[in-house]
């Protein structure tokens, strides 16, 4: 009896230790980065193992403010991964409710189309993006850069929301219409409330995509009033010299949405919502 | 007016029929069953009325009205599911009111009615809750309250108390029963438990292999079954099966193919049967006319060997073999008689309950 409570004991103690040590493998870089960000001088490297520096200060925070067109970057990329996210959200709800419920001639090609071009690195698909976006006129738009992101977003998010309406049972959909919704009533007004973890899921992937993004932005966005926030931060790295600072400021401010969409959305994260709703 | 007729309906999923030319007349204010095995294609025929599945060939009225093109809501039917099918994100009281608020009957419309309801189905005081605070037997008066608020002309139901135990099952049965006297609407039953078939319908459609066998009375069904896959069906324990031949010799006679028994055939029935002596016959004897004594002048002994013995409470059933053939079968028995297993035991077959198959076709002689 005692010996096993011991092993209880040692097991639980094992496993919060090894949980302890992949939380600070994981923290550390964020707050090396907090470090630099604070220091008085454009220093990447130092030999000090403090958190919070000698000296430090909100210099380069404040610059990037004042100094820096942050805000433009901000701007453009909020717009930018909003305008995705509703995209992303929209079409894979529709489009994952379609793959899910109906038969059609080229279901399953459909399917294994979008997984298939998940298969490829986003480099490959630089090349044959950038001319189908010069024909287009789309180049240096925040439009190219929409529908560049929407359609790399796509086949995850279809899948993922395809995923979730599998495991809502039909028979909600078929009672919502017997009383006295149509398809697409009984597809908003039942199953798209219940599929709320799936649309969660599939908005924060889209926003991520397009909030964070670099390759295709770089040579999409030509232009530097169209500059996203990690074309602003590369901007910061020249040939000769880094500024470090303004690099580690903008690189936390910019978690800043990612990490509140999280907290904010976790609750919706949690599945379950169909409990009770049939047998069981 | 809530009338249903089928006119050669069929169903096809490529070349498989699964419904396969259904003809029914359901009256208004009717509570009619259909019952069968899994596959049998009851469900299929119910979600056609309902409008979930296409038909492939045939009508269907409602009314005197062709509803094969009339999408679900506008057919004036409720459905309650096997697995209730209640919107898990809304309240008792919203899943209630939903069909209502689509129908955009007023508020205060919708109020009476759902008060009304949650009365009748004792689920008033959980209106503000989810369903998934509820237990089983709850979420299933909701799913029936959300088919009688909206007073349609027919119900549906779909096996709905198999996800029941057993004693919630008698109890919904009940009540079910009594919801139809009490609204006096029109009622199609799937289920595939035949005590459920013969304790809530007016009259039972029996359906095998997407063919309609027989629709009748439940009581008309039980004692004369049109073939034999409705007389095993119907009854529980199932109906006793004994190949054989009719056999004239000083009267007319059933004799077992392993020649282990023979039973007499009544004088009164006897001319039915004359064109058909000397051919192979499946009998038929149901369970309960079996006994352990001789119940009246018509009782006729046989010897058996009780394999096995199952009390059940207040009869025991006796599963038995005869001679030295080794097919089984059952009869019930009161619970004071003590056959020992393993042993020979008298058994008394009323012969004014038998019934005779085809052997081939299985068509009622």
């Amino acid at each position: 009896m005692t010996s096993s409570k011991n092993k209880k004991i040692i097991l639980r103690i094992l496993t919060h230790l090894v949980l302890v040590i992949f939380t600070l493998i994981a923290i550390y870089p964020v707050l090396q980065v907090v470090t630099i960000s604070l220091r008085p001088s454009d220093k990447l490297l130092s030999t000090s193992l403090e958190i919070i520096p000698q000296n430090a200060t909100l210099k380069s925070y404040v610059s990037l403010f004042t100094d820096q067109p942050f805000l433009l970057w901000v701007r453009n990329s909020a717009l930018i991964s909003l305008t995705v996210t509703l995209t992303g959200v929209a079409l894979a709800a529709m489009s994952g409710y379609a793959f899910s419920r109906f038969n059609f001639i080229g279901k399953k090609v459909g399917l294994l189309g979008l997984l298939v071009t998940q298969m490829f690195p986003a480099t490959m698909l630089l090349l044959p993006l950038y001319l189908m976006l010069i024909y287009l006129g789309l180049i240096n738009s925040y439009l190219g850069i929409i529908i560049t992101y929407s359609a790399t977003a796509l086949p995850f998010c279809i899948w993922t929301m395809k995923g979730y309406y599998d495991t809502i049972p039909i028979s909600l959909e078929e009672a919502a219409r017997i009383d006295g919704c149509n398809q697409f009533q009984a597809f908003y007004k039942v199953i798209l409330p219940l599929a709320s973890p799936a649309l969660v899921i599939t908005g924060l992937f889209s926003f991520m995509t397009a909030w964070s993004e670099y390759i295709v932005a770089a040579q999409i966005l030509q232009d530097t009033q169209l500059w996203t926030l990690p074309l602003g931060l590369k901007s910061f790295e020249a040939n000769m010299s880094t500024e470090w600072g303004l690099y580690g400021a903008a690189s936390l401010i910019v978690m800043i949405p990612v990490v509140a969409l999280f907290i904010i959305l976790s609750k919706w994260l949690v599945s379950g919502l169909t409990l009770g709703s049939v047998k069981g | 007016m809530g009338s249903v007729r089928l006119e050669h309906v069929f169903k096809k999923y490529d070349s498989n029929i699964v419904v396969n030319d259904v003809n029914l007349n359901i009256n208004d204010k009717e509570f009619v069953v259909l019952v069968g095995p899994s596959g049998c294609g009851k469900s299929t025929t119910l979600r056609m009325i309902a409008g979930l599945e296409d038909i492939s060939q045939g009508t269907i009225f409602i009314d005197d009205s062709a509803v094969n093109d009339v999408p679900p809501k506008d057919r004036d039917i409720a459905m309650v599911f096997q697995n209730y099918a209640l919107y898990p994100h809304m309240s008792v009281y919203e899943n209630l009111a939903f069909g209502l608020k689509m129908r955009k009957y007023s508020k205060d419309e919708i109020q009476e009615r759902v008060q009304q309801a949650s009365v009748i189905l004792g689920i008033k005081e959980m209106l503000e809750r989810k369903p998934k605070a509820l237990s089983g037997g709850q979420r299933q008066r909701v799913a029936l309250g959300r088919a009688i608020v909206r007073k349609p002309k027919v119900f549906l139901f779909d096996e709905p108390l198999s996800n029941l135990d057993a004693n919630l099952r008698v109890q919904m049965r009940t009540e079910i029963s009594r919801l139809h006297k009490q609204i006096e609407t029109t009622m199609i039953y799937v289920t595939h438990d035949q005590i459920e078939a013969m304790s809530m319908g007016d009259r039972i459609v029996v359906m095998h292999k997407g063919i309609v066998q027989q629709v009748d009375t439940p009581l008309t069904i039980y004692n004369n079954p049109v073939n034999k896959f409705v007389a095993g069906f119907i009854g529980s324990p199932t109906m006793n099966f004994f190949d054989g031949k009719l056999l004239l010799q000083d009267s007319l006679a059933f004799e077992a193919s392993t020649k282990y028994f023979s039973l007499p055939i009544r004088s009164e029935i006897v001319q039915r049967f004359m064109p058909i002596v000397n051919s192979e016959v499946s009998l038929g004897i149901r369970p309960e006319h079996i006994s352990a004594k001789p119940q009246n002048s018509h009782s006729q002994i046989v010897n058996v060997n009780v394999v096995v013995t199952e009390p059940v409470g207040n009869e025991i059933f006796i599963y038995f073999t005869i001679g030295q053939a080794v097919e089984q079968y059952v009869c019930r028995i009161p619970s004071d008689m003590q056959p020992q297993t393993g042993r020979a035991f008298d058994l008394y077959f009323d012969v004014s309950k038998l019934h005779f198959f085809d052997k081939t076709t299985g068509a009622a002689l």
